[in-house]
């Protein structure tokens, strides 16, 4: 569950940025889930949607959660300003009726839809937008969001310019700005501007407050929360959408929200007919379900690849020889590109994509995942397993073999490490004791070390006390802006090496100047080649070993109408304001 | 005479079956590491004596699987594949009991023919061959923590039942203050003290020295309990009075009251910190993959697709029923003898 906290922070960080102009196809569905998928028919109101989520939200403020299960529910309480369709990946406008950019692409002028009102029938004007970002862009509140404002080094700047016009200020250009905006759900200032100034912001909106405190321009409200069960949202009778035959959305009267820890639970709760959508289960569910599907009145859909892309990579970190003589040492190994290029060589991931995910997952050259149809280089070799290269590989970097097999470095130290993992994810602990026998075959000697999610963080992120680890990212967004952390120098997802003063490799240098240039570029193709080449160098040098990327499995009863999945978070709750019961 | 007998066929079982686990190498057909990734979770084989024209052969044999192009993990005999079953084979190294370097195998089929005689999982690994070699360490594990948490139970327990005063005071706050301890956190914390990788020994006596530590307190409080109701009794009383020493009546009066106790307690926490290894598992302090061990093999059961797809995953789970009941049957018939002979 952890897992997801962190994979949520980084989906956090992400949801904002995106490809700006192009269409973004659906990815094609497969055989499974090539069924009738409503679109956006109108539909009938009244009833209620059931689904469960992993974990209890943690909060239900917007400049605080973190957590994916709270970002579900916050999600269907509020909007923003400008809104990325997770269907077509492209931006629409919101409670922004349109913008204008100025020619230098350095200032938005927004202009607000007139007469909405929140949850709580109090009218929105320019002055919540205001406050709103006012408190995203506030350090004393650290909301998750806030470094995505921070364009070229300055927080950026908001100005009301009357009652429905918003203008924000950027130090710098910056591709596919507009998309920054989703992500950043609107406050309602006449309820919460007197706790902000008082400086008890970070304490409002706990989900145990009462409904009454709560207003948004979504399209649900909370009705009440149960702890350690449930969380139930009811129609906002003030929200603003209609559908094309002018009825008021949304649809539904109520989702409830279950809070149903495992996986494995889910499916059941799914199964006996307790919840009536399952948001990304794994494969193997995925094959139980579609075996009951005619019989239970549902639908498995496999949509594909989704934007989680899983990776090995080896600690380059700058360690004390003192603190962590071991692992030092090993790294005058894990430094030789030569050495990854054989790991990477040696590991068979056409093995990983169907004993781990039964097939539905797509095996990677990069970090771009097939899903990502927008940013992919189709150009980039698929990786093919040769044990011969690798040997050969290494017999060139000075490692040699004795006589029982097993491998040795230059000055005759046994290859022996470990890859760290997980224990909360079965997925990548099955990843690591493949690898760990396919790298058996070289001779060198792995031990898989599963731990908790967060002491494995903590490993990766401050002792650096670690030799590999399998991890996975997953991006909010399809844009490359989500992986600006990843990829410059000085991110804070640079895994491999991380806290680097200056880029530590000529190629880390190209990274962080590619990765600058798309950021700055406004021309969608001369980012996609921009960002094709980063891709390119993470394949070649390899500072993670790209594995695999399993599609996103999603289910709903026959009843649910509107029922349109994506690849991008929310999975399936992204049009919620359009989902019906027939 | 007739119990006694039954007593004697059950611990003869449980000998032997402890004498199969030891020698897990011989009984298994191929390594607990071997994967077979065009056999994941493979039913078990099935063992023929009759071949597909109707005609008997002296040697059983198994057929060849014809993966099936459907779907990644079902699976359909290959009548014309036919491989006979020999016993004594040559197969992958082992060490008997961890010494005695071995290649025989007790049976085995020729390559590219496969025998899973309880099938495989989904590495494709195979399953009896897993179940033997987990056992030995989760039996090792089981007895030995279990005997260590007994020992300091029973030492804490009397010392605290037979004293009274602020010696059982101190000694049952201590016990309730270990077992109110977030374990949990302070695993987490030795997690974080030990280096990433350990030894297989190592792991071992981490595993029995954990679990020992953390199950003493609540067979103490047993303990101490029957010790405080036996040092009343008439005749420990009259001991006394004749001048006996407190060790003399702890041992001779005292403790043998406390044995039924100490063996219903073992015969549960075997397979209790069996489990609890699975937990540690999870925290990594347990064994590492490929190593199996018992935990591993249930934790597998613990998800629904494994539950309602591949019940053959079911039978390590099941084997380890009768074992357990052997250890409750010989407990059950040690009480019995203690009882049959007078205090």
């Amino acid at each position: 569950m952890r897992m997801f906290k962190i994979i949520g922070k980084i989906a956090a960080a992400c949801l904002l940025l995106t490809p700006g102009m192009a269409f973004a196809p659906l990815p094609p569905l497969r055989a499974a889930a090539a069924k009738s998928f409503s679109g956006g028919s109108p539909g009938v109101r009244g009833g209620t949607l059931t689904i469960a989520l992993r974990s209890e939200p943690k909060t239900l403020n917007p400049a605080l959660a973190s957590d994916a299960a709270s970002q579900d529910v916050i999600y269907c309480m509020n909007a923003d300003l400008i809104h990325i369709n997770r269907s077509s990946q492209r931006t629409e406008p919101e409670l922004a009726q349109s913008w204008d950019v100025s020619s230098d692409g350095r200032t938005y002028t927004l202009h607000l839809r007139r007469g909405l009102r929140f949850s709580d029938g109090q009218p929105f004007t320019a002055d919540d937008v205001v406050f709103s970002f006012r408190v995203y862009l506030d350090p004393r509140i650290d909301s998750p969001q806030r470094e995505l404002l921070i364009i070229g080094g300055k927080p950026i700047s908001v100005a009301k310019l009357d009652e429905y016009t918003v203008r924000f200020g950027l130090a710098e250009p910056y591709a596919a700005a507009e998309r920054l905006f989703d992500g950043f759900p609107i406050l309602p200032r006449h309820l919460l501007d007197r706790v902000y100034r008082e400086g008890k912001f970070s304490k409002a909106w706990a989900i145990s407050d009462a409904p009454s405190a709560f207003a948004g321009l979504g399209p649900f409200r909370l009705a009440e929360y149960v702890p350690g069960q449930r969380i139930v949202l009811e129609r906002n009778p003030y929200y603003w959408t209609r559908d094309s035959s002018g009825t008021q959305l949304p649809y539904l009267d109520r989702i409830v929200f279950l809070f149903v820890p495992s996986e494995d639970a889910q499916v059941i709760r799914f199964l006996s007919g307790e919840t009536d959508v399952l948001s990304r289960f794994s494969s193997e569910d995925f094959a139980v379900l579609q075996r009951q599907e005619s019989k239970e009145k549902f639908h498995v859909y496999d949509l594909g690849p989704s934007l989680e892309y899983n990776f090995l990579f080896f600690n380059l970190n700058d360690v004390s020889t003192r603190n962590l003589p071991q692992i030092a040492k090993k790294q005058a190994w894990f430094r030789d590109l030569r050495f990854r290029q054989a790991v990477s060589l040696a590991i068979d991931r056409a093995a990983i994509v169907r004993l781990v995910y039964q097939g539905r997952a797509a095996v990677l050259a990069s970090q771009v995942t097939p899903g990502n149809k927008l940013w992919l280089d189709p150009a980039i070799a698929q990786p093919v397993r040769s044990l011969e290269r690798a040997r050969e590989l290494l017999k060139s970097a000075g490692f040699s073999w004795r006589p029982d097999g097993s491998l040795e470095g230059p000055g005759q130290h046994p290859v022996e490490f470990s890859i760290l993992t997980s224990s909360s994810n079965s997925q990548r602990m099955k990843i690591a004791t493949l690898i760990q026998s396919d790298l058996g075959q070289l001779g060198m000697n792995v031990h898989v070390v599963s731990l908790d999610f967060g002491a494995m963080v903590d490993r990766l992120l401050n002792s650096f006390d670690y030799e590999a680890a399998i991890m996975g990212l997953a991006d909010g967004d399809a844009d490359p802006n989500t992986e600006m952390n990843v990829w410059l120098s000085s991110g804070e997802m640079h895994l491999w090496h991380l806290n680097e003063s200056r880029p530590a490799t000529p190629w880390e240098a190209d990274l962080n100047r590619l990765m600058n240039v798309q950021l700055v570029e406004l021309n969608y193709l001369k980012r996609k080649k921009l960002y094709g080449q980063v891709q390119a160098i993470v394949a070649r040098e390899l500072p993670i070993i790209c594995l695999a990327s399993p599609d996103v499995l999603v289910a709903a009863r026959n009843n649910i109408g509107n029922f349109s999945p994506a690849i991008l978070e929310p999975y399936v709750l992204w049009n919620v304001d359009r989902i019906y019961v027939r | 005479m007739k119990n006694r007998r039954a007593f004697w066929v059950v611990l003869t079982l449980l000998a032997s079956f402890h004498a199969v686990i030891v020698c897990a190498g011989f009984f298994s057909p191929y390594s607990y590491s071997a994967q077979n990734r065009d056999f994941p979770f493979a039913p078990p084989s099935r063992i023929h004596f009759f071949d597909s024209r109707g005609d008997f052969h002296i040697r059983p044999f198994v057929y060849g699987w014809a993966a099936s192009s459907e779907s990644f993990n079902s699976y359909a005999a290959d009548p014309n594949a036919v491989y006979p079953i020999h016993f004594l084979v040559s197969g992958p190294a082992y060490r008997v009991a961890g010494f005695i370097p071995s290649r025989i195998h007790l049976f085995g089929v020729a390559e590219p023919g496969r025998i899973f005689l309880m099938g495989t999982d989904g590495f494709g690994r195979d399953q009896l061959t897993r179940f033997l070699y987990g056992g030995q360490i989760s039996l090792a594990a089981g007895l030995i923590a279990a005997a260590c948490s007994l020992l300091l139970g029973l030492v804490v327990g009397s010392l605290a039942g037979f004293y009274g005063g602020w010696i059982d005071d101190a000694l049952m706050r201590g016990g309730d203050i270990f077992m109110a301890l977030p374990w949990l956190y302070l695993l987490f914390a030795v997690r974080t003290a030990l280096p990433l990788h350990m030894a297989q020994w190592q792991v071992f006596f981490l595993l029995v020295g954990v679990i020992g530590l953390i199950g003493w307190a609540r067979p103490a409080r047993l303990i101490r309990g029957v010790v405080l109701s036996a040092k009343e009794r008439n005749f420990v009383r009259a001991a006394r009075g004749f001048g006996a020493s407190d060790f003399y009546l702890l041992r001779r009066h005292v403790l043998p009251h406390t044995y039924s106790v100490i063996l219903t307690q073992m015969t549960l926490l075997i397979p209790q910190y069996i489990l609890a290894e699975v937990t540690l598992t999870f925290l990594g302090l347990g064994v590492g993959q490929p190593m199996p061990s018992w935990g591993s093999l249930l934790s597998a059961l613990q998800h629904y697709y494994v539950l309602v797809s591949y019940w053959w995953m079911f039978l390590p789970a099941i084997l380890m029923v009768p074992i357990f009941l052997a250890y409750s049957q010989v407990a059950d018939a040690l009480q019995e003898r203690s009882r049959s002979f007078p205090l």
